[in-house]
Parts: structure tokens; sequence; C-alpha cells
């Protein structure tokens, strides 16, 4: 079964074919096209009139990349929330209008679940459930237990700032320039994490809170002259000891089978080195492209709701708000 | 007006701020927030919802850029940090949150100030030197709405004589 997949939530305009919600055919992110050079001028970066002008290009170069027509396609999935309401609106009457012309299926997907269907994508080991999914992003920080393929239960999340967020808006404290996240990432490799930040454990709980960090350090800088690789690999360190300690206590505690991550910060490589140290169960992670926002997630995740029978119809809306479990 | 500047001493009390400001909130208000990062602009739209009745967490919306909550009125909970050319805020239809239903709280409005509204409520938080509880909120009211909504404001905080 081959999906073909929508995305433009927020940042990306991105399409790509999946088969049998696994194996890749294509995956375009708008990104790597130059849409510049072909409208000209200057194209804003988050805005819906950037995913209208992009998601055609897009679409079509996920098609002509994976040799297919419209023919070898069975069905369309797209992102329908959460995200901004403009944006989203862009992909989900694209995916209607496609889907219409060519008599096809479709199915609107949960941003959040895509992301974690990013594990299924190139997987060679089956995913065992229940299994506990750690959603990590500048937007997201959410821990959800899957009970099965479509099966979804929130356990906890950031009460304030995202974990991406805190580490983008730390780069920016520390004058380290953007994207923030890996920014930190590499000017923590050259320091020592010796400063000890808070920890907002929120005892009880598996919700995380940031924000409270993200002060301590705006204070600390204020006072006085820091190494900023000391600094930057000690608040990169406070919040992965977060992020892994109360995962896998929340693993523990569900005895759950395995530990997903997912989201952008999935793809900083002292979190994936702690999880490997401390989990007690087997790891799934995406590779770092599958990590940040893409379709092939989608498509992926378009496929496992299909295959349970579930579809949209043509008249679906956009869902801004959308939450997961 | 001397009201509108005042201290806070915790997070707590600014978020209680925030929850009468929520309670005197009315359709279509615009809260425009400035600060620096830390002042305390989540915190006091998290009292804002409560005062709006709303339940859930209110989170940051520094990467997602809008987050929609509902209580006794909606909430648009918006954040200009990412967002550093006035074209892309242009660009972001806020048009129906701004002259909508709901009440708009919207972090880092400095970065929009031309495509904002003419009337509105400037609420300014600021670090107070060596101590890293205390913010100065400063309100500045523009247009009668928001004169009559500050002056609101000062009365039922000094009724229940949170603030001297």
């Amino acid at each position: 079964m081959r999906i073909l997949g929508i995305e433009t939530s927020c940042d990306e305009t991105a399409a790509a074919v999946v088969e049998n919600g696994k194996r890749i055919i294509s995956n375009v992110i708008a990104s790597q096209i130059d849409i510049h050079a072909r409208y000209g001028g200057i194209v804003p970066e988050v805005a819906s009139r950037q995913h209208l002008l992009a998601i055609v290009p897009v679409v079509e170069k996920a098609m002509t990349e994976a040799r297919v027509s419209w023919q070898d396609i069975d069905g369309i999935a797209v992102t329908f929330g959460p995200g901004l309401a403009g944006s989203l609106l862009v992909g989900v009457n694209a995916a209607k209008a496609i889907a219409l012309a060519n008599g096809l299926p479709l199915v609107g997907v949960n941003h959040l679940e895509a992301h974690i269907c990013a594990n299924w994508l190139e997987g060679e080991k089956p995913v065992e459930f229940p299994c506990l999914c750690l959603v990590v992003s500048g937007g997201h920080s959410d821990l959800i237990l899957m009970k099965g393929q479509t099966q979804f239960e929130k356990l906890g999340q950031t009460r304030d700032d995202a974990a991406g967020e805190a580490l983008d808006k730390a780069a920016r404290i520390l004058g380290l320039g953007y994207p923030g996240g890996p920014a930190i990432e590499q000017a923590a490799e050259k320091g020592t994490p010796c400063l000890n930040f808070p920890r907002a454990w929120l005892r009880g709980s598996y919700d995380f809170s940031f924000s409270g960090l993200k002060t301590s350090l705006w204070h600390l800088v204020q006072k006085e002259q820091v190494s900023v690789v000391d600094t930057a690999a000690s608040f990169q360190w406070a919040i992965v000891d977060v992020l892994v300690s109360k995962t896998v206590e929340a693993a523990r505690d569900m005895e759950v089978k395995a530990i997903l991550l997912s989201g952008g910060v999935a793809a900083n490589l002292r979190l994936r080195e702690h999880f490997a140290e401390r989990s007690p169960v087997p790891i799934f992670i995406p590779s770092p492209i599958l990590c940040t926002d893409n379709a092939a997630m989608v498509a992926a995740c378009g496929y496992y709701r299909f295959q349970a029978g579930e579809s949209s119809g043509y008249d679906i809306d956009v869902v801004p708000g959308l939450s997961l479990g | 007006m001397d009201f509108p500047e005042l201290n806070s001493h915790s997070p707590e009390q600014t978020q209680l701020l925030g929850k009468y400001l929520g309670k005197l909130a009315q359709r279509g208000d615009t809260f425009l927030l400035t600060g620096e990062l830390g002042a305390g602009k989540t915190c006091l739209t998290q009292g804002i919802a409560r005062g709006l009745e709303i339940k859930e967490n209110i989170l940051s919306p520094s990467f997602v850029i809008i987050r929609e909550h509902h209580g006794r009125l909606p909430l648009y909970h918006i954040d200009f940090y990412r967002l550093d050319h006035i074209a892309e805020i242009a660009d972001l239809g806020l048009e129906e949150y701004l002259h909508g239903s709901g009440v708009c709280v919207i972090e880092w409005a400095e970065r929009g100030i031309p495509v904002m509204p003419q009337d509105n409520l400037l609420i300014a938080l600021s670090y107070v030197s060596n101590s890293e509880m205390e913010r100065v909120v400063r309100l500045t009211p523009r247009g009668q709405r928001y004169e009559e909504l500050v002056k609101q404001l000062e009365t039922s905080l000094r009724q229940e004589e949170l603030w001297s």
C-alpha cells in the first residue's frame, strides 16, 4: 500500500511517498528546494503563503522522485493538527483536491502521532507494545503511553517551555545563534557540565518544567562572566538528565517493552547516549532527518490509520489545538 | 495616572495580577506583552487564563506561535519570539484573532507593533537587578477601553489589598 503524505503544520512544507508504513520511496522537504529561485523575492519562513508557494512543487517532486503516477498511490495522509490554522489549511486543502481528483481515500493525521510513527520507518526491529513515547521538540515535550498502533494515552507534558524551546532560548542568552538546539549541542561538546543548574523534578507527576532553568541561566549570565562552552554543556545536561530520568522512571512504572524517541530534540546525541545507557528496555530513535518535521512520518501514520479501517471525509477540517492521548 | 507600575515579588504574584486582568477581560481585547527571556510573560498569561476560567495548562507558544484555549472567552495566546521580520507577522493572518471573539495575549509583541491594533494594553515586564524573583510590571493603556480596564484593575487589586 503506497501512501502520499503531506505535512504543512508549521515551518516545513513536505510531501513523501511511503510503502506499507515502512519503506520511504521519496521524502521531500521544501527547505531543500530552492523556492526563492523559483519565485524570486523574499519568502517569509513561517507563513501560510510560503506553504502555498511550495505545496505544488513539493508534491510534484515527491511523486517524480518516487517515479510513481496517481494510479500507483492508494491513499493520501495529511496533518490536520496541531499547528497553525493557516498553514494546516494549505496542506489539508491540497490533500482534499488530490484525493477528490483521483478518487483516493483521505485520512487526517495528528502531527504528534506522526512523529511517533517515524520510529517504524526504516525500522529493522519490530516495536513491542506497550511502549513509551517521548516526543521532544521546540513546541512539545510529551510523554505518551502507546498500547497499540493507534492507542495513545498522555502521561505527562511540559507545564511551561518545551525542551527544544529551552535549548533554543539558552542559545540566544549565550549568544550562540540560530538554530539554537544544534548550536548548544556543538558548544557543549567543547565544555564540561561543571555547573549545577536546578532541575524541576515535579515528583509524583510525569510532567516537565523547563522555564525555571531558563530563568536561572539568565541570572547566571547577568551576574558573572561564564565559560560559554561549560555553561552550554551544563544546561544541556540538566535538560537531558530530567528527560531521561523521568522517562526511564515512567517506563519502569508502566512496565513498557520499549522506549521510542521522536521530535527534533531526539536528534541530540547526548540525549541518545544517555537513553542508551540508562534505559531498562530497548530504545528506538529515528534517524536525524526523520526526527524533524517531514511527510514520510505522516504517510507512515496514515498507513496505520487506513489499516485500522479509518479514513476522513472530504470535508475534513483543520484542528489547530489537536492533542494526542 | 500613577497606578500602572507594580512590583511583583514572585511568579505567584505575577499570576495573580494576570488572574485579575483575565477576570476583567472582554471579547476583542488585545494585551501586548514585552520583556526579556524569563521575565514572566508566559507566567502572567497563565494567570490571565485562570481569570478566563481556562482549566488546561498554558504552555509557551514560542515555537508553535499560536495556542488557542477555551474558557469564559477564548484565549488566543500568540508569540512572536521566532518571527524576526514584520512581513512574517503580517502574513500570519492574525486579523481573525485580533478582531475575533476572544482575548489576544501576544508575547514578544514589540516585534509586531506596526501591525497591532492601535488600541491595546501594553504590559512590560522587567527584571529588578539583584533579585531572582522580583519583577516590575508596567501597564500602558492605549485607548478608552484599556484606560477603563486599568482603572478597574486598580480598584479590584486595592479592594483585595493585593497591592498597596
